[in-house]
Order: C-alpha cells, then structure tokens, then sequence
C-alpha cells in the first residue's frame, strides 16, 4: 500500500467546553477521492481550517507530504503543495480570473518580490495561467473580474488556482454548492479526471457527486468519525443510516 | 489606445508643469512656490498611496516619515553649515541627492521598525498605532533640543544640486516635478509587478493570499517601508521648500492631511495624490484667501466627499478605477 | 528623591489614567457596539470644557459649568451621531477616519469662531481649593483627589450601568452579535445614538474637570484623544475592563517616567544632560511600552473576541 500523502492522526480541537473535533485520524492516499460527510455542525469546517492551519489543533498531527505540518502557517502549508478551495468563494474581486490565477503561478515559481517587470506582460505567468482557465472551462471570462463571475465560476476559478499551484492533495470544500444540475455533473466529470494528478480530500453535500466520486467515505458526526469505508460499506452502515443518510441511501 | 483616466492624467501633469513656468515667465514666482508645494505633497501622497492605496493599510502615520525626512535635511544642512561632525565623524552635507539618500534611508528604516510592530495587527489597531508610533516621534522632537526643539531648524540657505541654481523657484519647482514623475513611474512599476499583485490581492483578500502560498506579512512590510521612504523623501524636499522644519511636520494633522490628499484625488489611483494635492492647496490658497476659517470650510468639503463622492476628483472625471 | 514627592507623582500619575479612561471608555464602547473608530472623540473632551468654562463664568458657578459640560457634549455627540456618524457604520475604517477628521477640523474651527483664539480660563471651585498634607508631609491639591475620585465614580456606574440595567444588556448585546439584537427587538438606531452620547458625555466630562488645571483651548483634546488610543490599544478594543487597567498603566507610567527617568540616569551621566535625554525618554516611554504589549498581545490585553 501507498504511503498516504495527508495523514490525520488523533487530531482533538475544543472551542470552549465544545469539543469540535474529537479524536478524529483520517487519510489520504495517492489517486483517490476521499469523501467527507456528515451533518451540519458536524464539525467538518473546523477539520479542513486544522488541516490549513487558520485552526491550530490542541492536540494530535497532521503529515502531509512525509512531514509534520502541524505547526505550519497557511502560506507555508500551501506552499508545500496543500490546493484548498473555499466552502465560500474567495478571490481577489478586483482582479480578473486571469490575474487571480497568475498570482498562484507566481507563488508556485517562487517569488513575489519582483519590482519591476509588468506581470501582464510576463508570457510565464500568462500562458501557464491561461492553460489552467482553460483546464476548467473559463478561458473564455479570462479577463472578467472575479466579481463579474456566477457563482458556479466562480467555483471553477478556485480549482483553477489550486491546479495552478501544482497541488500534492487538493482539499475542496463543498465545490458542488451553488451549482445547477448541469454544473454538478460537469463538475463531477472533472473531479473524477483530478485524482490523477493528486488526491482529493472532498468535503460535500451532494450525495449523487459523493456516491459517483469517492473511493473511501468517511462520517463525521460530533466531531467523531463513526465510521470510514467503501461507498458499499457506508451505504449499508447501520450506524451512518442512523445518524445521517436516513432515507437517502 | 489611451483610456480616459490616462488623459486626464496626462492634462494633469501637463498643468502642473505649465502653470508654474507661466507664472515664471510672467514674473510671478509665488504661483511656482504654490506648484513646488503640490508637486511635494503629491509625492508624500503617493508614498502613502503605495501603502494605502494598493496595500490597503490606513497608516495614520506617515507624518513621522514626511518629518523624518525633513530633519534629514535639515540636521545635514546644519552640521556642514557649522562644521561639527555628525556621528562617527562624518559631516554633514549641502549636496541635495545625498540628503534624499539619507532621508528615504533613515524614514525607511524607521517605516521597517514601525511596520514590524503594527502590521501584526490590521484594521483599528493597524490605525491607532501607527498613529501612536508617529506621536512618540513627534514627542521626542519637540522635546529633544539639540535640533531646535519645538522651535524648529531653520535651513540657512537651500541645498545644492550640481549645476541648478537650486534659490531660483522655478528650478527647485523642476527638480521637485522631476522628482514627482520618478516617483509616479515606480507606482506604475510596482503596481503591475509580482510585487504588486500580491499586495492589492493582499488588501481584497487576505486569506486567498496566503493559501496561494504567500506570506501577506512580508508584503506588507516590503510595501510600508518603501512608501515611508517616498514619503521620507518629499520630506526633504519640504524641508528645503521652507527652509525650515520643525516639529509641526511630524504632526497628527500632516499624517491625517495625507490621507486626506490621497481621498479627494482618488484612493490607489495613479494620479489620485496628485489631483489632492492640487485641490487642497487650491482650496487652501482661495478660501484661505476669502476666510481665516477656512479649515472650517475644508471639513464640511471633506466630510462630503467621504459621505457622498467616494471615488474623489478622479473618479468624477475619469470613472471608475480599473483593475488588470 | 523623597517619599512624599513619589506619592505626589504617583497621585498625578492616577490623576492622569482616570482622566484617560474617561476618554478611553468612549471610544471603547462606540468601537465595541458600533465597530466604529472615532478621531473627532477628543473633540468633545474639548466641546466640554468649552461649555464649563462659558457657563462657569456666565452664571458664577462651577457646578452649573459642569453639568453644562456634561449635557452640551451629550447633544453635540447625539447631533453628530444623527447627522453623521450614522452614515458611517457601514463604511470601511478609512472613510470613518476620514469624516471623524473632517468633524475635528469643523469642530475645532468653529470652537475658534465661536470663542476666539484666547484659551479661557476656568477656576477651581471654592469647595474643592486647597490642599491636604500627604504622609511624608507633601501638600497636595484637594481638586486632584476630588478628580481621581470623580473618575472612580463614574467607572463605577459605568460597570453598574453595563452589567445592572436593561440599557447595559442592550450595549453587551449590541457587543456580541449586532444581528440577534435587532432580532430582539431593540430599536438599534435609537440604542446606537445612545451610546454614542454616552461616550461624548464623558469625554465631555473629562474635559471640564481638566479644563480647571490647564486652559482651556482649542486642540485641547488631540494629546488626550492620542493618549487614550494608546489605552485602548494596550486594553484591548472593546473591553471596558480593558481602557481601566490601560488607562492606569499610562497614566502611571507616564508621570512616573518624567519623574524618575532623568533621576535614574543621572546616576550615569552629569545631571544636566541626564534631564535632557531622561525628558526625551520618558515622552516615548508608554509608546514603548505599547509596542512591548502588542509583541507579546498584538490584539491588546483583554481583547473582546469579536473585535
């Protein structure tokens, strides 16, 4: 078996005398789809914030790429190769989806103190730039402001930047929310291409995508997972049945 | 393809270099004196408008850095006027582009010492430090009397720079001008650099900066203390203005009337501190003119542009402001 | 250096932070409930003890000034919250710097046209003249300790008003979730005027009670207003708790800092430059001072956890 690229382990994070996550290790391993569920407030936010480091954990660690990351700010996770996407958008509105993508080519080849030289003129920026706007279908609304994008582009954008930052795992969070029927089975046919290139912790809603998608799910419920497995496994988990698909499975 | 904001820029440099050689060749040197004064507060202004505009960071503050630059000149001037060494036995000197050197040097220097601190910090606090850290330079001039004190220093007569005959106010008008335009070519340098991007996604969105893998912090810093030492450097240039510097250059009121130039033209606009700076000192020299109380009348002004015309003199003549 | 004269420093010291926190409690209070940064707040220390001075002498009393004081920054600070501070609640802290700037220059011009440029003059009223004798035998003036007293007092009510009434549940609501009190019923517009008025009441206060010890002019409020950002900056934005203990500890170690500083360096170097350096250091000591706190706390000492 493949060493795990992201590995949890025992991670316990309390906000008060709420216990947030609680005991909680998780894996990732290379090629797959690990898909996340659980409840609201199941404490699922608060899991991926640890995992990049805008949470700090009270105990347990998190390994990524062979070293211990625990510790790490979030520009130093990212730039070990850590591609998030947000639950709710974030970009920098002002610029277009061009310039938002070349600021993730920038970080990625390593240096953000150049005075001088026009970045709307630096053909290595663009062109890697514009190639990953065009992995993800918006090659076309490159020069809109990110403002100006629907929501759903807006989702394609943030996969934009993390492909950009030549990701070793990529944690996406809810990418299907907000999207039509038509963006989500879109979406679908892309993420399932992803994993090629790393693997991909998915946090999401959209049972239909996590059923298609995952290779192993696991349910997290009060901060605890209760159980991690096969979609077959989970479907037919009595206690997953229980606490959260009810019906829906 | 000029865009409508790059015309209105380009009248606006025009303008200030046409008004002041009218009125030089028209025998009236006190409207050079007025241009020489714009051309060094927009130069202060676009120090802060690095910081402000693209960085997003409301420095209260850079007064301490416009003063710095002035004392700079001033405590040069004195020493090689006087003769006495300095520090370290070295002298002081009347050469302008020396001066300019130890003034951005030293405001940026104490821009990198002030921003480690205050840029740990963000919002309200970023505000009210900075503002303090100014303070604390302002208290320790007036009360540190080697240099005048609250009295000031006067600056005897106007530095030299090789070949100009820097007591004529039309050429310090130039070389201040001259000055202005560098000045303004490295805002639009940086502005479109690596440098700059992060530092305006910095300000639209802290969190995605950081999760592309750049520290915002160190930006941040970068982009403070190059902004102190522009601002540093007009200082200089004020000092020599006037002939003077005192510890009213290091005060609250400069750091606020810095912001304020930068708002009237047009927040992270190019050309935004330069349009301030021309109407406040229009505004200054007419109503000043009309009323002693004229600040009276610069408050309501201001107060309805913030509430009412955000965009500031640019945004009224040339739209809004666009964003590669 | 003797005893009593410590002491006496050490009462000046208490003397200034109670005034601070007057001026600290405000502007804490306007940032915590409203999220709003207000420059023009010394200001009203200054429109306070304009009206003290004017109604002092208008009427022969001391104590009529200083309810004047107290009621005309109340309505100044209510006029210019109905105006214009509430335009200003959902605007970025530039534009609140910005408008509250541009009220200092209205306010201070209009205080000059109103009153002149002379700085007027307000007397200690009779019952609180004189001095008592400190332990060690050093005079000290009553209408300080009657300062340092009044201070306590209104931190006092403050804490009782804050944590005892229903106007106090209000403002710690208004705190914690801006949204679940509207839910609640409250009429925000009305509890934030409120609260603002508040604020300037006892900037307004301040000011008249020190406007007995100094002249009273224009600009007076600035050194205080810069002071008191200190305060709140070590405190904590937001903490009430927090602009106390700040305001002490500023209050304090700036005059114990003009105090002892030269003393203390005139162990090392011959006295006359030991006054010079020692005065320059002691006027940057709370702002070192400041930076120490925030490079161990860069959100303040108590920081309100939304702020």
């Amino acid at each position: 078996m493949a060493e795990p690229v992201l590995e949890l382990s025992d991670l316990v994070k309390n906000f008060g005398a709420l216990r947030a996550t609680d005991h909680v290790s998780i894996d990732l391993k290379p090629g797959e789809i690990h898909a996340l569920i659980g409840p609201n407030g199941a404490g699922k936010s608060t899991l991926i914030h640890q995992i990049c480091g805008t949470v700090r954990q009270d105990s347990g660690t998190i390994r990524f790429a062979g070293q211990d990351i625990g510790h790490l700010g979030v520009a130093e996770r990212s730039r070990l190769g850590l591609g998030r996407t947000f639950q709710v958008s974030s970009l920098a509105p002002e610029f277009s989806a061009l310039r938002n993508v070349m600021l993730a080519v920038q970080a990625q080849q390593g240096t953000s103190f150049g005075f001088f030289k026009p970045v709307m003129r630096d053909a290595s920026l663009i062109d890697r730039s514009m190639a990953m706007l065009k992995r993800v279908g918006l090659q076309d609304r490159a020069r809109l402001a990110a403002a100006e994008l629907s929501h759903g582009e807006r989702r394609q954008l943030e996969i934009a930047i993390a492909l950009a930052l030549n990701s070793k795992a990529f944690l996406l969070d809810e990418p299907m929310a907000g999207m039509g029927p038509e963006g989500s089975k879109s979406l679908t046919g892309f993420l399932d291409t992803l994993r090629q290139e790393a693997p991909i912790l998915l946090v999401e809603h959209d049972m239909d995508a996590v059923f298609a998608l995952a290779d192993r799910i696991s349910v997290l419920v009060y901060g605890r997972i209760i159980a991690t497995g096969t979609v077959e496994e989970i479907r037919r988990d009595p206690a997953v049945r229980a606490a959260y698909l009810g019906d829906h499975a | 393809m000029l865009t409508r904001e790059t015309i209105v820029n380009i009248v606006l440099a025009a303008l200030l270099l046409a008004v002041p050689l009218a009125a030089n060749a028209s025998g009236q040197p006190f409207y050079v004196t007025i241009a020489t004064r714009v051309a060094i507060l927009a130069l202060a202004a676009t120090g802060l408008n690095l910081a402000l505009g693209l960085g997003g960071l409301v420095s209260f503050g850079h007064a301490a850095f416009f003063g710095i630059g002035g004392y700079a000149a001033g405590i040069l001037a004195s020493h090689s006027f006087s003769g006495e060494p300095l520090l370290f036995g070295l002298s002081g000197t009347k050469q302008m582009p020396l001066i300019w050197v130890v003034a951005m040097l030293v405001a940026g220097l104490v821009g990198l010492l002030i921003g480690t601190i205050s840029l740990r910090t963000s919002g309200v606090y970023f505000i009210m430090i900075t503002l303090a850290f100014a303070q604390m330079v302002y208290y320790f001039a007036i009360s540190w009397p080697a240099y005048g004190g609250e009295d000031g220093l006067s600056i005897l007569v106007r530095n030299q720079f090789a070949g100009v005959n820097t007591m004529k106010p039309v050429s310090f008008f130039l070389i201040c001008y001259v000055l202005l335009m560098l000045a303004l070519g490295l805002f639009v340098l940086v502005r479109g650099s690596r440098f700059g991007s992060a530092l305006q996604a910095a300000r639209q969105n802290e969190v995605r900066v950081a999760t592309v893998g750049i520290a915002p912090y160190r930006i941040r810093l970068t982009a403070f203390a190059i902004s102190a030492a522009m601002t540093g450097l007009a200082g200089a240039l004020y000092a020599d203005l006037n002939r003077f510097v005192s510890p009213s250059m290091l005060s609250w009121h400069m750091s606020g009337e810095l912001i304020v130039l930068i708002i009237l033209g047009g927040t992270g606009r190019l050309f935004g501190p330069l349009a301030g700076a021309a109407l406040f000192v229009i505004f200054e020299y007419l109503l000043g003119g009309l009323t002693e109380r004229w600040q009276f009348f610069l408050g309501l002004i201001l107060l309805a542009t913030v509430l009412f015309a955000r965009g500031g003199l640019l945004g009224l003549l040339a739209g809004k402001a666009r964003h590669g | 250096m003797t005893l009593a004269l410590a002491l006496e420093q050490l009462l000046n010291g208490l003397q200034l932070g109670v005034m601070l926190f007057l001026m600290a409690a405000g502007l804490t209070l306007i940032f915590g409930v409203m999220g709003l940064i207000n420059l023009a707040h010394g200001s009203l220390y200054m429109v306070g003890a304009f009206a003290c001075a004017a109604v002092a002498s208008a009427t022969g009393s001391f104590w009529i000034g200083l309810i004047a004081s107290f009621a005309c920054a109340a309505a100044a600070g209510a006029i210019v919250e109905l105006l214009v501070i509430r335009r200003l609640y959902d605007r970025d802290h530039l534009d609140q710097v910005l408008a509250t700037f541009a009220l200092i220059l209205i306010f201070s011009e209009g205080t000059r046209w109103l009153f002149g440029s002379f700085p007027l003059y307000l007397d200690i009223p009779r019952l609180l003249q004189g001095a008592v004798a400190l332990p060690g035998g050093a005079q000290y003036p009553v209408y300080r300790l009657a300062i340092i007293a009044a201070g306590a007092l209104v931190a006092l009510g403050l804490y009782l008003l804050i944590g005892k009434t229903r106007l106090g549940m209000r403002i710690r609501a208004g705190e914690s979730d801006r949204e679940m009190i509207g839910a609640l019923g409250v009429d925000i517009r009305t509890l934030y005027t409120v609260v603002f008025a508040l604020g300037a009441a006892l900037a307004g206060f301040a000011g008249a009670m020190v406007g007995a010890l100094q002249s009273v002019q224009v600009g007076m409020g600035e050194p205080v207003l810069i002071l008191a950002f200190v305060v709140i900056v070590i405190g904590g934005i937001g903490s009430i708790k927090g602009a106390l203990l700040g305001a002490l500890l500023v209050g304090v170690v700036d005059t114990m800092g003009r105090f002892l500083l030269p003393q203390v360096l005139a162990l090392f170097v011959p006295p006359s430059q030991a006054g010079l350096i020692g005065g320059a250091a002691a006027s940057m000591l709370i702002y070192v001072m400041m930076a120490l706190i925030l490079a161990v706390k860069p959100r303040g000492l108590f920081a309100a956890a939304h702020a």
